[in-house]
């Protein structure tokens, strides 16, 4: 069968995000990108799939302008098979990219889309149940597990009381949480032959997307700063402290 | 027009996070009601036709709701949702499951994670995990929120609403439950707690003995760092942070925590945060009310001990 992945290019994780000074956004220019964590799980885990016999191709797809590309080379250098990049320089927001990604899910027509359960910079964690609500299929979210069994997809999902399992009837959309697996490292020379593989190019125009934003953003801050604490130099003094401020 | 929370709820009473909702639904002013999915939710309807702020409570009952699953609560939202002016949930594991689907079966736009309500269509959200604060406006004629419970009070009784019986859609077919796991313990739950203790990695074998006790004596509840919960030491529904559990308890304490962001993200909004770390330049101390350079070994013991004087 055949598995989409979609990724995101991000600020990578170790960066903190500067605002713009006019609060417009966040500056990107200049700044360490990498593919959203979560959804390089994504990616992983259509690798061992794939290695179990399971999935025969894996094509991953992004949307963005220029450098989005190099998310795509890391998943082909992951060892993706080939890659689609939708080009837009428009700041998408989760139900526009939601419909592009149904786009391209219909050319592509795989069983199984898999993508991070959120993206690590705007945190809305909403592309994959959007995208299985517009295909009509089940959604299996915040997985931290998952198997095929015949025509369905077993999935054990991460929630607020423990775990849960759920069986969806293939196709279905997956959303990857952290503890699903641990990603392998990229080696040079696999970053070197994903050169070689296609990415194939489209527009969010040519698929016939309405992308216009629902949502505007009218303005980026830094939150509140806490207070400056105080050093305490012993568990005796910290009791007191708490004692204090009624805190025990 | 009104505005229609999914209330999640244990089968006999709503959960705190519910409470929470609702209270910062008054926010707009309209009048609210709740809607709870499941099977034999008469009870559960019943307490929540209580709780103060509360117009009219809609249950939804079938057997396959029992364990509602997002393709079939999405169905019954949507359902209702065109009479409503708001639909609005707590961003736990329940409604972020379900409410990203109405929103867009619906075709409408959803703001996840709101800390305030500005204006009708304007919220304030934390993005990348919490370093910024963003305020965001929807033009949506329905708006689709789900709000940080812990940035709301919660409603306390003295309503007395009317209550609704509606039929159950059949279920969709597309996903079916299989199973669960739920990590009982006895501690209080960990997104309400008053008290929340977390444990980094670097407790090692010893998180439960070192943390257990002094949750205990505090009346609170454990938390974890992913990397304690990645190790093994924590199960994964203790863990706080960016993608985990986000606390705001009365006291927090961090005991061997470095403090990175995406720990921060998860309970930097603490009354009190205290932190205990063998590293003087952890960055956890950067946000602590009260820093402790100690060895954990050492001071969560003596902690615990002169608690309970």
């Amino acid at each position: 069968m055949k598995a989409l992945v979609a990724i995101k290019r991000v600020i990578d994780h170790n960066i903190r995000p500067r605002i713009k000074p006019d609060g417009s956004g966040v500056e990107t220019e200049n700044v360490k990108m990498s593919i959203n964590p979560f959804d390089e799980i994504a990616v992983e885990e259509a690798l061992r799939l794939k290695a179990q016999g399971i999935v025969t191709e894996i094509v991953a797809v992004t949307i963005g302008h220029g450098h989005a590309q190099d998310v795509l080379r890391h998943a082909l250098a992951m060892g993706a098979d080939r890659a689609i990049l939708v080009d837009s320089t428009a700041q998408l927001q989760p139900l526009a990219v939601s419909k592009i990604l149904k786009a391209v899910y219909e050319r592509e027509q795989p069983q199984l889309v898999l993508l991070g359960k959120q993206a690590i910079d705007d945190d809305a964690g909403q592309v994959g149940q959007m995208l299985a609500a517009l295909l009509d299929i089940g959604q299996g979210t915040f997985a931290s597990k998952l198997e095929i069994s015949g025509n369905e997809a077993i999935v054990t999902r991460e929630v607020d009381t423990g775990s849960e399992t759920v069986a969806l009837q293939l196709p279905a959309v997956i959303t990857t949480d952290l503890r699903l697996n641990e990603p392998r490292f990229v080696k040079l020379p696999n970053l070197m032959m994903a050169k070689k593989k296609p990415i194939e190019s489209l527009t969010a125009d040519e698929l016939g997307i309405d992308t216009a934003p629902h949502l505007k953003v009218v303005n980026l801050a830094e939150p509140p700063a806490r207070k400056p604490g105080i050093k305490v130099n012993s568990v005796a003094e910290l009791v007191e402290k708490l004692r204090s401020v009624g805190a025990i | 027009m009104s505005i229609l929370i999914l209330a999640e709820h244990d089968g006999q009473q709503l959960k705190k996070a519910a409470r929470q909702t609702i209270s910062a639904a008054q926010a707009w002013g309209l009048p609210v009601h709740l809607l709870l999915v499941g099977d034999n939710t008469a009870a559960a309807a019943a307490s929540a036709a209580q709780v103060a702020g509360v117009a009219r409570v809609i249950h939804v009952d079938a057997p396959h709701l029992a364990h509602p699953l997002a393709e079939d609560v999405s169905a019954i939202v949507v359902g209702l949702a065109r009479d409503y002016k708001v639909l609005v949930s707590a961003h736990t594991t329940f409604a972020k499951n379900i409410l990203p689907r109405a929103a867009a079966l619906l075709d409408v736009a959803m703001v996840a994670d709101v800390i305030g309500i500005k204006a009708p269509n304007t919220y304030a959200r934390p993005i990348y995990a919490g370093s910024v604060l963003a305020t965001v406006e929807n033009s949506d004629a329905l708006q689709v929120v789900t709000v940080r419970a812990t940035s709301f009070d919660a409603a306390v009784d003295g309503g007395n609403a009317e209550i609704t019986t509606l039929p159950a859609p059949a279920a969709s077919g597309k996903s079916r439950w299989v199973s669960e796991v739920r990590n009982e313990s006895d501690q209080p739950d960990l997104a309400s707690a008053p008290v929340v203790i977390s444990g980094g990695r670097s407790l090692g074998e010893q998180f439960h003995q070192l943390l257990t006790p002094l949750a205990q004596k505090l009346e609170g509840a454990v938390g974890a760092t992913r990397a304690a919960v990645d190790a093994g030491y924590a199960p994964n529904d203790w863990q706080v942070g960016q993608t985990g559990t986000i606390v705001a308890p009365g006291l927090y304490i961090a005991a061997g925590i470095s403090g990175a962001a995406q720990h921060l993200a998860g309970m930097k909004d603490s009354k009190i945060i205290v932190a205990i770390n063998h590293d003087p330049d952890a960055p956890i101390f950067s946000v602590a009310d009260y820093g402790l350079v100690a060895d954990l070994f050492e001071a969560l013991p003596a902690l615990t001990a002169a608690i309970g004087k």
